[in-house]
């Protein structure tokens, strides 16, 4: 009994921590969303985008890791300037359907750009961190938990926190958020549209180079990336498009489901159903809560 | 302009026989060579067939759905059991059967879209092209045991004749595009459309008038998805001629998804222009890369270009011409005529003034 106890902490504990992993790329997702109430559906391909860019760095120009690390920053800085001037500019006034496909391009765009800059094999990224047990926590609690996972949690809630401080006490965050309750409104008072489109692109740029690191350590850097980036559509259905907590809280929620599903109900059906099993909870969600658990609740008029 | 046939007027009636024409006279007259048929006119009706069933739930009825290959997936794999375990059926009543196969489970999958739209509604369609997959992929029955992971897709016989060259290959595309889509364009025009458009341009005023939400959304995801799911069976079983889960992967969603949005939002031909421009495009830029820079070129490179060209079409279109390229072929059109005035149009600009 206590054994299995032990198993089921232990891989709720893993689901978890790889849930940080979602919440990760969720938070890219949100800051536009927040910010500009567009969807950036190329987040995805930013993630691959940077972290292969980081990769190429490091292993073809042999920039050490933190020049690197700030190379890439910058990369996913300019592409946050272009996106900003080619794509989002023209569109101000455009339908949020419309700017959704948009983005759709533009991360086939990256997509594209990266392969054909980088090349399309597998690169391994090695941080430092070993993906295996920490032995004090195996020893002491006889839990058996990723030091990458712990690291990426960390990672996480530094990242939570700095973005909280950041949208509730500054006179910047002060300006995104009314950027996004009424962007015509917002400038129309002097805030700069442009600054803040540019400094909200940047910053969901290096969040998605720093989730791109740790998905890349873990996964390896390559094209299946992107569609795991998909994953973290269910987390922001779950938690609320516009809600920081709520990437967090649902990214948990998706990463302990998914590995609880898959470990005690996946055998009955021959396995691999973290595949959809996030989806199909979306779904629900969507069903009971459609503006999910932290969003703000969305009334449409005739 | 007076209808002449029905509701059809002597225009429609005219593009139509032009068609007709060109696809079974002159094309099969003229070209000769199999790969055409295999590997461009044979995989074009079929994508623009699963294309129309995308214009459908997205360019008429205004719902961001993203899961067309899982519903081509599920028709293919219906049409390989239909016809491996009924074979009574024959050919053309197991791909209606498979048809409507899919559009039950486009029914399953659609009704989320009557509590969530948008980027929300993208989200749950996901589900379905991942469950169908995982469903076919980890339940052997689908796929009579075979371990091997790839089946081959059974000869085409209708009536007892077979079908297998490429060339009849490309008539049964050809005779169940052409019926499929006289019926999609009649569904576009009638009640059933302008409802679809009406929830489209918005739901909640269409609703307030009396259109059924439930009904006509159901509708649109049950159509198009039977439009897929024929376009899978065919896809299947005329173009790769093997069933692979693997075969409809995302991947094949999105490209479904482009051909939508660049070949014109709301247009039954655009599905054809869409279809074709992607799937024509690499085939070009293959063909540049080998005889101008002679193979210079890495092969990856050139497909990493296409996805950017791709990509940065779409961002164009959106940009500029966000009914995509149908509407730019109806401006050309249209820039013609004002320029140089048929005698049709002056005899009606003459009548109305007296």
């Amino acid at each position: 009994m206590v054994d299995e106890l032990l198993f089921f902490m232990e891989v709720l504990v893993g689901g978890l921590l790889a849930g940080t992993m979602y919440s990760l790329v969720a938070l890219g997702f949100v800051l536009i969303f927040k910010a500009s109430a567009t969807f950036n559906f190329s987040q995805g391909a930013m993630v691959f985008f940077s972290v292969l860019a980081f990769c190429g760095f490091m292993q073809d120009f042999n920039i050490p890791f933190v020049l690197a690390f700030i190379l890439a920053a910058f990369l996913m800085v300019v592409v946050g300037l272009c996106t900003e001037r080619f794509v989002l500019r023209p569109l101000m006034n455009a339908s949020e359907d419309t700017v959704l496909m948009a983005t759709i391009g533009l991360g086939y765009v990256l997509e594209g750009l990266a392969q054909a800059a980088w090349g399309v094999e597998v690169r391994r990224l090695d941080l430092g961190i070993g993906d295996f047990p920490v032995p004090w926590i195996a020893d002491n609690l006889k839990l058996f938990i990723s030091a990458l996972d712990i690291t990426a949690g960390l990672v996480a809630a530094v990242m939570i926190i700095g973005l909280f401080l950041l949208f509730k006490y500054t006179k910047i965050g002060l300006g995104l958020r009314a950027v996004a309750d009424d962007a015509g409104a917002a400038s129309s008072i002097g805030i700069p549209l442009k600054h803040i489109m540019l400094l909200v692109w940047s910053a969901a740029g290096v969040v998605a180079l720093v989730a791109g690191c740790m998905w890349g350590a873990r996964a390896g850097v390559q094209f299946a990336l992107v569609d795991l980036a998909l994953k973290a559509l269910p987390v922001l259905i779950i938690g609320g498009f516009s809600s920081i907590p709520g990437a967090i809280i649902g990214g948990l929620i998706i990463g302990a489901v998914e590995k609880v599903l898959e470990v005690y109900i996946g055998p009955f059906f021959g396995g691999a159903i973290e595949g959809w099993a996030p989806y199909v909870l979306a779904i629900f969600f969507l069903l009971y809560r459609p503006e999910g658990l932290f969003g703000e609740k969305i009334i449409r008029r005739v | 302009m007076k209808p002449v046939f029905m509701t059809y007027t002597k225009k429609d009636l005219i593009n139509l026989a032009v068609c007709m024409v060109l696809s079974v006279l002159v094309i099969p007259t003229f070209i000769t060579t199999e790969y055409w048929y295999t590997s461009i006119l044979i995989p074009w009706l079929c994508l623009a067939l699963a294309t129309i069933g995308q214009q459908i739930v997205m360019g008429y009825t205004g719902q961001l759905a993203l899961g067309a290959a899982g519903f081509m997936a599920a028709g293919a794999f219906a049409m390989f059991n239909l016809i491996l375990r009924v074979p009574d059926l024959g050919f053309v009543g197991s791909l209606i059967v498979s048809g409507l196969i899919a559009a039950g489970f486009g029914i399953l999958f659609g009704l989320p879209s009557l509590k969530v739209r948008g980027i929300y509604l993208m989200v749950a369609t996901l589900a379905s092209q991942f469950f169908i997959i995982w469903m076919i992929d980890k339940f052997g029955w689908f796929k009579n045991y075979d371990s091997s992971g790839i089946i081959t897709a059974q000869d085409i016989v209708i009536l007892g004749k077979p079908f297998t060259t490429p060339l009849a290959m490309y008539f049964v595309c050809l005779a169940v595009t052409t019926v499929l889509t006289l019926l999609a364009m009649n569904m576009a025009r009638g009640s059933t459309g302008r409802n679809w458009m009406a929830v489209r341009d918005m739901d909640i005023a269409a609703e307030s008038m009396g259109v059924s939400l439930l009904r006509t959304k159901v509708q649109a995801f049950a159509i198009s998805a039977f439009y897929c799911g024929v376009a899978g069976a065919l896809f299947a079983f005329c173009y790769l001629k093997s069933l692979e889960p693997v075969a409809f992967d995302i991947k094949l969603s999105f490209k479904i998804l482009f051909m939508c949005i660049l070949g014109g939002l709301g247009t039954i031909n655009g599905a054809f222009i869409g279809a074709a421009f992607i799937l024509l495009f690499p085939v070009l830029l293959n063909a540049i890369g080998n005889n101008v820079f002679h193979g210079a070129i890495d092969a990856t490179i050139i497909s990493s270009i296409e996805q950017v060209i791709f990509g940065g079409l779409m961002i164009i279109f959106m940009i500029y011409e966000p009914l995509g390229m149908a509407k730019l072929w109806e401006n050309i059109k249209q820039k013609w005529k004002t320029k140089i005035p048929s005698s049709t149009n002056i005899k009606s600009s003459l009548s109305k003034k007296t």
